[in-house]
């Protein structure tokens, strides 16, 4: 590797040119668009910090998690919550994202704990009850007058600031609010990933015993995993209930755990810029093939079956296109490209 | 000094160690010798926590080490390179040396060490921003050996570092490890099935047989004693 000039030499500076670059991007983006595109960005942006999360969990530290939807969930009913005792709104939203966000952390820490000792497929079948049995609490009864049984709970939807004009839309704030919360994911993990920390996940990934008799603390390193990742997910999900305004059961589902999965291993397992790709993919695509089944002017039933199996289809040819993930694939591509532009 | 106290290891119903007392001297090179299954990486394996003995003690310095972990054993001065070499292929040559003294605070001392590792193997000095998955088994060995040195331990145990090495390069890396021994004072402990090599360098020899000790003594008079070559070393 050739050493890079000045700041660019430290991971750090490098990650928040991108950062920015990408929020300009983002705001000229949301300027162009209409309303329905501000609600996409803000969708994607939240499946980025869930996805990114995971790409820690899983991709560099190899613990796998169908459960990501239960933190998400822990997430949203955390910032509902909150809201709930602060009738009046007196605490800015950043607050309430930063309470939920702490919450999900320490849910994070303690089935992290339990995590440690598990491994592989007990791990992915202890995930996978939490994502089914966490949504369902508030539906029990001992809980459902707290949490609002399948109606859920409201959430506030924040205004946006009198300096950005009367013509400044909620959706348009919205979408703002979300893409500055999945840049600073982004930002923050991708120092994580370069740091020590980073290289600790890999290690104990790969050899745990090699691990731990190199120093790590291969416990205490799974437990910190699980953490900075279910903290991800609990802010994406806090954002998603600003979002919809709503948090239910039914908002949480499998089916949102197994998404965010497929979007780690379409981005690329352990690839934070794959955790965007991935993103992007698992939410333009369903909406694509919907796109398209409407064209196609199907009934609504063989509409609806054909999004589903075209949605299949994109993920299967991803795959075999891609076996690494799309950002694997475009490192692969660009030294391709690299190495015949060198020999000329 | 190392002191091992009637230990006894078993996974499951089957007992790997039924019973052994060793001691390893200071700043001398020890071979544990034998055949397969005779106990030889489950006894290294518990010495440095990996394994939890049924019964018996560890002990280095006069410090318990049988009830700690291994990280915190590597810790306390006991470094060990696994059989297989546990390098980290995902990390460059560089992060898999640093990762071994992520522990320590001294950081002065962390990049003295990195450079001590760096000028005892060349090799792996032109190598240290390349994966660690396009490395060579001796370039490999050698990054197990300097990963578990940064460390900067008292004593290295290395589970069969000769393993799938082609004999020149294992005679490089046992001339290494005599003279980590000489020349700095590090107490080696070393476990091989190829028990001329490992004898070549050994001051001390110690031969198991089914998870017990059958013969202590010093390397060159094992090398010598021919009933017990043929029955238990098997040259």
């Amino acid at each position: 590797m050739t050493r890079m000039p000045g700041p660019l030499r430290f991971a750090a500076v490098r990650h928040g040119l991108v950062v920015i670059v990408l929020a300009a991007a983002v705001a000229g983006y949301t300027q162009i668009a209409g309303s329905f595109a501000d609600f996409q960005l803000a969708q994607i942006a939240i499946y980025v910090m869930a996805i990114a999360g995971l790409t820690v969990l899983t991709g560099l530290n190899g613990q796998v998690s169908l459960g990501h939807g239960a933190l998400m969930a822990i997430g949203g009913y955390s910032a509902a919550l909150v809201m709930q005792h602060d009738p009046n709104g007196h605490l800015p939203l950043a607050v309430v994202l930063v309470i939920a966000t702490a919450a999900t952390a320490v849910a994070g820490g303690i089935i992290g704990v339990a995590a440690a000792r598990l491994r592989g497929p007990y791990l992915a079948g202890a995930t996978l009850a939490l994502a089914v049995g966490i949504p369902q609490l508030a539906v029990a009864r001992q809980f459902a007058h707290t949490l609002g049984g399948e109606q859920g709970l409201t959430v506030r939807s924040p205004q946006a600031p009198s300096f950005l004009g009367s013509s400044f839309s909620l959706e348009h704030w919205l979408s703002w609010i979300c893409a500055a919360g999945a840049l600073v994911v982004l930002f923050l993990l991708s120092n994580l990933v370069t740091s020590r920390y980073g290289r600790t996940f890999r290690a104990v990934r790969d050899d745990e015993i090699a691990a731990a008799l190199a120093g790590i603390h291969v416990a205490r390193t799974q437990v910190l995993a699980f953490v900075v990742s279910a903290a991800s997910a609990g802010l994406g999900g806090a954002l998603l209930g600003v979002v919809t305004s709503l948090v239910a059961p039914a908002g949480f589902t499998l089916v949102l755990s197994i998404a965010l999965l497929t979007g780690i291993v379409l981005g690329g397992l352990g690839s934070i810029v794959g955790a965007v790709w991935g993103s992007i993919l698992v939410v333009y695509v369903p909406q694509w093939s919907t796109d398209l089944a409407h064209s196609l002017s199907f009934s609504t039933v063989m509409g609806s079956y054909f999004a589903v199996a075209f949605y299949g289809l994109v993920l299967i040819v991803v795959m075999l296109v891609f076996p690494s993930g799309l950002q694997g694939g475009i490192v692969r591509l660009w030294g391709m490209a690299a190495s015949r532009v060198r020999r000329g | 000094m190392l002191s091992v106290h009637d230990l006894r290891v078993s996974y499951g119903a089957v007992e790997a160690i039924s019973g052994v007392s060793l001691e390893v001297p200071d700043g001398a090179v020890t071979a544990v010798l034998g055949a397969n299954g005779a106990g030889k990486t489950t006894l290294l394996r518990t010495i440095t926590g990996l394994v939890r003995p049924r019964s018996g003690r560890v002990a280095y310095d006069g410090v318990e080490l049988t009830s700690l972990r291994a990280e915190e054993i590597v810790r306390r001065g006991v470094a060990h390179v696994p059989e297989g070499r546990g390098v980290i292929q995902d990390l460059t040559v560089d992060e898999n040396l640093r990762l071994g003294a992520l522990w320590r605070s001294d950081r002065d001392d962390r990049k003295k060490a990195l450079e001590e590792v760096y000028e005892l193997f060349p090799p792996l000095d032109t190598r240290r921003r390349q994966s660690a998955y396009t490395l060579s088994g001796g370039e490999r060995q050698m990054l197990a050996i300097g990963r578990a040195l940064m460390a900067r331990p008292k004593l290295l145990l290395l589970d069969e570092p000769s393993l799938g090495l082609a004999p020149l390069i294992t005679a490089q890396i046992m001339a290494l490890l005599r003279q980590l021994s000489s020349e700095s004072g590090l107490t080696v402990l070393l476990v091989e099935q190829n028990a001329r090599s490992a004898l070549s360098i050994a001051d001390q020899g110690i031969v198991l047989a089914l998870g017990k000790v059958v013969v202590t003594a010093e390397a060159s008079r094992l090398a010598e004693d021919e009933d017990l070559r043929h029955h238990y070393l098997g040259f």
